[in-house]
């Protein structure tokens, strides 16, 4: 079942934006796409309104960062209830240059997760009506979930932490 | 008099319509939990609202990556605590999702009870507290002694009652002892006369309707729109429930019925809780009734702890022991998106491992973060106490909204 969708679904991504999708694969049994985040608001769009597809639910919307730290990633779920289809969208920039468009326009609840993303990692959306953190301070000036920044005092002495922890 | 002698009209442009500012929290006891909201007031219906919220922000994304599988239980416990068991189990069955560990159905029924249970008491918590604030005491009080008979059966299986790190990855650590099923019999026996009485307090108390009906309403589609999920959404006439769209645990195993309501109100928020009680109830006496035999666990030395007297007498045993407890356990490389109906709504696990002892990166969609956000939209110029009886029908968690 998920195998189809994930053809189907590849299949009209193509046919409607050829080179956006850069990737599909069925992950656990979960169709997943990695596009481009130049055209991710356009396909991201078109999910939800293409009336067969129809990923009308914005389930979840995080950000991460690649293993090799210089990527960031906005990572998308979106449900068709209907259907009972999921489907995962990911989509990686650079870190130097972390801008995506915001899909606020498309869905209200993306408003916080967007900005609990731009919050721990520095993703900025672009179109997005208040950027702005949403649970740290305002006045905190790094981006605290990315992996430079590792969770203790790594000026520390007192204990010898090489065997455990990242 | 006529009309317009008794109005005063001041000259264009002499005068302004002002708002006034009242900070509702962010600890004020109306708002169970901290979290403020920045009212703009006309008067006392509220024009404007500017939700603030991560007083209580513990950083768990970043713990999480740092601590190996097991122990991050115990962040999850913290995050929706009226209902921590259901965050544990749905921690327990991602991670196993990630591994593919097969599961027997006895681990699944158990683990439905305990989850059934534990929404049995969030939506105590939740539907006695509307009462509360529409000023109802006695149903608060009555329904918060049940909620202690649940805690007890918590307490007779791991131990704790709040803070529960119920249950290990691929099962219980050992068999229920025969108190908690003595105390499972009571409470099955003895809830639904409490549930009916605390019903007949409020359901069709007319004080209690007029209060709550068309207050705070949101419609399906802004619902969707804004996130909902659970019971809110089922309130608003969706009919979307996790462990019927998606079944974990074996719920595909059990017969219950998805209440819904139709308006998106308090009152219908208030009623499909009720009605989800009792079908919690019928889902714990299925689960007994047809409980399969055999081992509380499943057979996965790899992540599941040896008994202790193997360990001190058993070489393989004691390397499993030590590289479970040491986290050196090798875990797949993988993500999974994981969810369970909690308490209030979907509470998704995105999982990204990459091989190491700790997640790579860890997500918790929690329902109420999301959720909330609709807040301003649905106090919207209606009156500052339909705002309190609002939010305390939305089920928002502080915990979970600030992580």
């Amino acid at each position: 079942m998920s195998k189809e969708n994930l053809d189907k679904i590849n299949e009209r991504l193509n046919a409607e934006f050829p080179g956006g999708v850069l990737a599909a694969e069925l992950l656990y049994d979960f169709p997943v796409f990695t596009i481009d985040h130049t055209k991710s608001h356009a396909i991201i769009q078109f999910l939800k309104e293409d009336p067969e597809l129809d990923f009308h639910f914005l389930t979840d919307l995080t950000a991460m960062q690649t293993a090799d730290e210089k990527q960031l990633g906005v990572i998308y779920h979106l449900h068709n209830m209907k259907k009972n289809m999921r489907v995962r969208v990911k989509t990686f920039f650079d870190i130097n240059k972390p801008e995506v468009d915001s899909i606020t326009n498309l869905w209200p609840s993306a408003n916080w997760m967007e900005r609990e993303s731009y919050d721990f990692f520095g993703v900025r959306f672009k179109g997005h009506p208040n950027m702005v953190r949403i649970l740290n301070v305002d006045e905190m000036d790094i981006f605290p979930l990315r992996k430079e920044y590792p969770l203790e005092d790594q000026t520390r002495e007192d204990k010898d932490d090489k065997m455990f922890g990242r | 008099m006529s009309k317009k002698e008794n109005t005063i009209t001041p000259p264009p442009d002499t005068m302004e319509k002002e708002y006034s500012t009242l900070n509702l929290g962010p600890t004020h006891p109306a708002t169970h939990g901290i979290f403020q909201n920045v009212l703009k007031m006309d008067g006392e219906i509220i024009h404007d609202s500017l939700p603030t919220l991560g007083y209580i922000h513990r950083a768990f994304e970043k713990l999480a990556e740092r601590r190996p599988y097991a122990q991050i239980t115990t962040l999850t416990d913290r995050l929706n605590y009226c209902s921590s068991p259901i965050n544990n189990i749905g921690w327990h069955t991602a991670v196993e999702k990630l591994i593919g560990a097969e599961i027997p159905k006895r681990v699944d029924y158990l683990r439905v009870i305990i989850m059934e249970l534990s929404r049995i008491s969030d939506h105590i918590i939740c539907n006695t507290i509307i009462g509360q604030d529409t000023g109802a005491t006695t149903g608060f009080l009555y329904l918060f002694q049940w909620r202690e008979h649940i805690y007890d059966i918590f307490e007779s299986i791991c131990g704790a009652r709040l803070t529960t790190n119920i249950c290990r990855i691929g099962g219980f650590d050992r068999e229920w002892p025969q108190v908690t099923w003595d105390r499972i019999d009571a409470f099955l026996k003895g809830f639904p006369k409490a549930l009916n009485e605390f019903n007949g307090l409020l359901e069709r108390n007319k004080i209690f309707m007029d209060r709550t009906i068309k207050c705070g309403p949101i419609s399906a589609e802004r619902a969707l729109a804004n996130g909902f999920t659970g019971p809110n959404l089922r309130a608003a006439g969706v009919d979307y429930d996790v462990r019927v769209a998606t079944p974990y645990s074996s719920y595909q195993d059990f017969d219950f019925i998805i209440p819904i309501g139709t308006n998106g109100d308090t009152y219908d928020r208030f009623t499909v809780r009720q009605e989800e009680m009792r079908q919690s109830m019928r889902i714990i006496e299925q689960a007994i009734k047809n409980l399969p035999a055999g081992a509380p666990h499943a057979d996965i030395p790899d992540f599941f702890l040896p008994p202790k007297e193997q360990v001190y007498n058993n070489m393989e045993a004691l390397i499993y022991h030590f590289k479970i407890v040491m986290g050196e356990t090798d875990i797949p490389k993988g993500e999974v998106y994981h969810c369970v109906e909690g308490g209030n709504g979907e509470l998704g696990f995105y999982l990204i491992s990459d091989g190491g002892r700790t997640p790579f990166r860890l997500h918790f969609r929690r329902p109420c973060f999301i959720y909330y956000q609709g807040y301003a939209e649905m106090i919207k110029g209606s009156l500052l106490s339909d705002a309190i009886i609002t939010m305390s029908s939305m089920n928002v968690i502080a915990g979970e909204l600030d992580a």
